[in-house]
């Protein structure tokens, strides 16, 4: 972000009297409120998807109501929330019940700021973004805790504990596993882990030149595009790097609360965990940082393993596959009732997409050339962050559905018995390779 | 670098400021009428019997400690991995070294059975000659 407000001070005449620290502060701060709010909504979208998912699996319909198919049920949920009365009960310690919202949303929401969402675009880029974001995930359990203790409630409590010990001892292998993968890009900048890859020994793209203004920003930036899926860090040491992003992603699970590891807010056991005594509004932001952090999670997993904002196919114009697999299965849709015969045709455009894009053999962009606007590598690193990410983010949907919950000693054992030793394991073996393979 | 880090706390700032702003609206639009019975602490329907500030059980604690460990270890060897590239072999024997020490204080752990959640009774009782 900083480099691109940059870019607009140096070339805008009328910023020139100004001190940077002014449109830095201003561009800032509309990203921010951009973010939060895309948070917001994609809260309520995924509590939608969820019970459409939920649905699917067990041969219901799910919401269908408000809106054409329910597409508007989370407005309404979120609504009601803010209609809802928002009790605070007797014996709570009132300042850290009320306390305990704000640190477990700050918290969630800051880990944002690191996050690369497309080439040279992430909020702030900091040298040590990895790591920062560890340190600021862990400030959820200070908030769950918290609101645990304030609670006074015996529910809230066992909750707020059983949590605390559940995210620290998967904090570990997660730890472990993230370590492995440093090794690998030898970075803890979030940015430069993708920003590296062509430097890898892959393909290196043109860069483009003579742009009109704010576009010529993103044309310097975005030359390891046609890197293509076997470059990314999971396809590094095949099976080390396999079994660390299995290990992560189960982590992952357990960090954020769910199935199969939502012990501390089982609902057979604890009535509903930590916040058994909060309503409304109050409930409503623990909702959403949960979510929150399901998708900062899944955004880790994808910048170390997957290849962040890289599109998989060794193509430029990657966009190309998506979207004649949505013409098709558009036009499909209306003849066929069938979900398989939609996701073939789906496929079967997709792979119409990449013989086009094959076909055209221009590692430049070729449609963009002829529209003439190459940013669209902007946005086509956003798609495919954010298509990756959200992939996380259902897989972790379905697996709720799938698999039973564990019990407390069960789920302690496999972290600490399987996962902790599998990661040390890990780690040995990719610092051998990386020794042996630099 | 600093100016990265002044956009964290705003962040920070912004997160507090959107959950005041939505709770003082819902403030203004919500009903509020508390009274003794709403505001007691749930308890599955029964009345709430004494307080939930209660002793807690110690494997929280050795839970904790095991954690807190590793985790200190995790931190150290941050810096480690970042220029394990330029050190090489020297950099994998040393940490060799340093994570096994650490390793042979989990294998202890892992042999006092402190990592089981539920340690039978009669292994308790074993272990201390009586029972707890």
């Amino acid at each position: 972000m900083k480099e691109f407000i940059e870019h607009l001070y140096n070339e805008l005449e009328f910023l020139e009297g100004l001190p940077f620290i002014i449109p830095f502060i201003i561009g800032s701060f509309i990203l921010a409120f951009i973010i939060i709010n895309f948070i917001a909504v994609f809260a309520g979208v995924c509590t939608y998807i969820e019970r459409k998912v939920a649905a699917r699996i067990q041969a219901r319909v799910g919401p269908y109501m408000v809106g054409p198919h329910g597409i508007l049920q989370w407005l309404a949920d979120a609504l009601k929330l803010l209609f809802k009365e928002d009790t605070v009960p007797e014996k709570a310690d009132k300042l850290l019940f009320k306390l305990a919202p704000f640190i477990v949303f700050a918290g969630s929401f800051a880990c944002w700021v690191a996050l690369p969402l497309a080439p040279a675009f992430s909020p702030a880029r900091l040298n040590i973004g990895i790591l920062y974001i560890i340190a600021f995930g862990s400030s959820v359990i200070l908030g769950i805790l918290m609101a645990g203790w304030a609670s006074s409630s015996k529910w809230a409590l066992f909750g707020a504990m059983r949590s605390a010990a559940q995210i620290v001892s998967y904090e570990v292998p997660t730890g472990l596993t993230i370590l492995a993968m440093l090794l690998i890009t030898g970075t803890l900048d979030m940015h430069n882990t993708i920003a590296q890859i062509n430097l890898d020994g892959t393909i290196s793209g043109g860069q483009s030149q003579g742009l009109p203004f704010p576009l010529n920003y993103f044309s310097t930036n975005a030359d390891n595009f046609s890197a293509g899926m076997f470059s990314w860090y999971i396809f590094r040491y095949p099976p080390f790097t396999f079994i660390a992003f299995i290990i992560i992603y189960i982590c992952a699970l357990a960090e954020t609360n769910r199935v199969p590891f939502d012990i501390p807010e089982a609902e057979s056991e604890l009535v509903s965990g930590y916040h058994t005594e909060y309503s409304g509004m109050r409930f409503s932001f623990f909702f959403l940082s949960e979510y929150a952090n399901m998708f900062v999670f899944s955004a880790i997993i994808t910048t170390l393993f997957l290849g962040g904002w890289l599109p998989p196919f060794n193509i430029t114009g990657s966009l190309l596959a998506p979207a004649c697999g949505i013409i098709l299965y558009m036009l499909v849709k209306g003849k066929t009732t069938d979900p398989a015969n939609r996701f073939i045709a789906f496929c079967t455009g997709a792979g119409i997409g990449i013989f086009l894009g094959v076909l055209s053999g221009d590692k430049n962009y070729w449609f963009a050339d002829y529209l003439g606007i190459q940013s669209l590598r902007f946005i086509e690193g956003l798609f495919w962050f954010f298509t990756k990410s959200f992939g996380l983010v259902i897989l972790m949907m379905w697996l709720r559905w799938t698999i039973p919950r564990y019990r407390v000693d069960q789920l302690m054992e496999l972290c600490w018995k399987k996962l902790t030793p599998l990661a040390f394991i890990n780690l040995f073996c990719i610092g051998i390779l990386e020794w042996l393979y630099k | 670098m600093l100016l990265d880090f002044g956009v964290l706390l705003l962040y920070i700032v912004i997160a507090c400021g959107f959950l005041t702003a939505a709770l003082v609206a819902g403030r203004i639009i919500r009903p509020n009428k508390p009274y003794k019975d709403k505001l007691t602490t749930y308890e599955c329907g029964e009345d709430t019997i004494g307080t939930s500030f209660i002793q807690f059980n110690v494997r929280f604690y050795v839970i904790a400690l095991i954690f807190l460990i590793f985790e200190v270890e995790i931190v150290l060897l941050f810096p480690w991995a970042v220029v394990y590239k330029n050190v090489g072999l020297i950099a994998l024997i040393e940490m060799g070294v340093f994570i096994l020490i650490l390793l042979a204080g989990f294998a202890y752990v892992w042999s006092q059975k402190d990592l089981e959640w539920v340690k039978s009774e009669i292994e308790t009782e074993k272990e201390h000659g009586t029972n707890l």
